[in-house]
């Protein structure tokens, strides 16, 4: 199989690599990259998992061709914690047991960072409205609820 | 069995590589990447166009244009396209509709394909390098269609004579139970001059209920009017069956949700 070129930020940093043509994003971040924080659960588009950050878009990684990202700025949970600090919405699950096995948490963690970008006060139906693509078999959801909204609180107090 | 991904600047070009054996446009991805993970083997390799045009929604005079390429996403964020954007936001979650094309939920089997009921009700056109067609005759020949779709038109329908409704049991999103679209005219006094209604999952692809739609001809938008159009909204279906609901459940719950529509 042919092997193409592609070239992205991941993370802020500049990635360049060959890779199989028809290679999913998700496999080229975990396998080729060495990024595992995205998931695989489904690779069906169906558990939202796999989801990453393109272009300040919430997208699946395991129905996006790696080579449509050329040129791309991708974000993945990985890219979040800044000098060993943990980003907000990382704490506030941690804090709120919206982990359990933790399967699902970097996908509802990008889901809920897509949220927090646009709209950093949102009310409950906004939270579960964003993270309705996201299946979670652990927690009964209110947890990953409430942390997405303890963050965006923590987020709207250092602000003022 | 790995796919190779062809890309090109333009549709003609497109077209030509599309004739090959085994090989498939590449939309938003979300059902023929998935299709591809799942081992469908009959797709070898994808086709794709970066033209920006396939990704324009363009809305002057009343009238619609929009890209292939556009997404669930824009179009319900699109301020002058309010009028859709239920249909548009009833597809997926939010990452779906990140990605979700118009022009690959035209090819979208039940009990996908919300949004193209959206285009059936609206009367839309469907462009292709060749020329455009009504969706119906698209609709209709689409499993056999190798052409790059390029667009859909049609007239951005008037606040109040267009509705959507999709029923599904997981909320905020779930796949549909069924999904209805309804382009209704009415004189002032509120009797109905056309109605054109859309189906979702009452066939393999969205379907017209045309026995509905005479029946609701020179009726007002109340109970006992509606009933004969309600009686007749099941003439000509073939429900699918899946793990969501069977045929028999569809078939029964439509005419109540068809009257919940017109009633709202
Ligand atoms: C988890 C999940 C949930 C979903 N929920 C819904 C839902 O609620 N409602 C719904 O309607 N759909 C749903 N879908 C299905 C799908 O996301 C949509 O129907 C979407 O609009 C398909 O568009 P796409 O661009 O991703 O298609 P693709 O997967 O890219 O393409 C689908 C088919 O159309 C062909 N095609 C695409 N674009 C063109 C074109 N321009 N010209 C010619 N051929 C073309 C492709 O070759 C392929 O055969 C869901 C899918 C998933 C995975
Ligand atoms: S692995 Fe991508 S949505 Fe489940
Ligand atoms: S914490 Fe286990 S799947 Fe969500």
């Amino acid at each position: 199989m042919a092997k193409v070129p592609v070239q992205f930020t991941l993370n802020g940093s500049e990635k360049a690599e060959f890779i199989e043509s028809g290679t999913t994003l998700l496999h080229a971040l975990r396998d080729k990259i060495g990024d595992t924080s995205p998931k695989g659960g489904c690779h069906q588009g169906t558990c939202g998992a796999c989801s990453v950050i393109i272009d300040g878009e919430l997208r699946l990684s395991c129905l996006t061709l790696a080579e449509t990202c050329n040129g791309a700025d991708i974000t993945t949970t990985a890219g979040l914690a800044e000098g060993g600090v943990l980003h907000p919405l990382q704490r506030a699950f941690l804090d709120a047991f919206a982990t359990q096995c933790g399967f699902c948490t970097p996908g509802m963690i990008m889901a809920a960072k897509v949220l927090l970008d646009r709209t950093p006060n949102p009310s409950r139906e906004d939270v579960v409205e964003a993270l309705s693509g996201n299946i979670c078999r652990c927690t009964g959801y209110e947890p990953i609820i409430q942390a997405v909204l303890t963050a965006a609180r923590a987020n709207s107090q250092s602000a003022a | 069995m790995p796919l190779a991904l062809q890309t090109f600047s333009s549709v003609k070009d497109a077209n030509a590589a599309l004739q090959a054996a085994g090989t498939r446009y590449l939309g938003g991805g979300t059902l023929v990447v998935r299709a591809a993970n799942e081992g469908d083997g009959s797709v070898s390799s994808l086709v794709r166009v970066t033209d920006p045009g396939l990704s324009q929604i363009a809305v002057s005079d009343g009238k619609v244009r929009l890209g292939a390429s556009v997404t669930m996403a824009a179009i319900a964020r699109h301020a002058e396209l309010a009028a859709l954007a239920p249909a548009a936001r009833a597809v997926g979650g939010p990452a779906i509709r990140n990605m979700a094309t118009v022009g690959g939920n035209l090819f979208a089997s039940a009990p996908y394909g919300d949004f193209a009921v959206a285009l059936l009700a609206l009367d839309a056109t469907v462009a292709a390098e060749a020329g455009e067609m009504p969706v119906e005759t698209f609709l209709a020949s689409r499993d056999t269609s190798r052409a790059v779709v390029t667009a859909v038109g049609f007239s951005l329908p008037e606040a109040e004579s267009f509705r959507f409704l999709k029923v599904s049991r997981v909320k905020p999103k779930g796949v549909s139970v069924l999904s209805i679209a309804a382009l209704l005219q009415r004189t002032a006094d509120g009797t109905m001059t056309s109605a054109r209604i859309a189906l979702g999952c009452m066939a393999d692809r969205p379907i017209r209920a045309k026995a509905a739609e005479k029946a609701l001809l020179g009726c007002k938008l109340m109970p006992q009017e509606i009933a004969p159009a309600l009686a007749a909204a099941g003439e000509g279906i073939s429900p699918i069956t899946d793990p969501i609901a069977s045929a028999w459940y569809r078939a029964e719950v439509l005419p109540v949700h068809l009257g919940r529509l017109l009633l709202s």
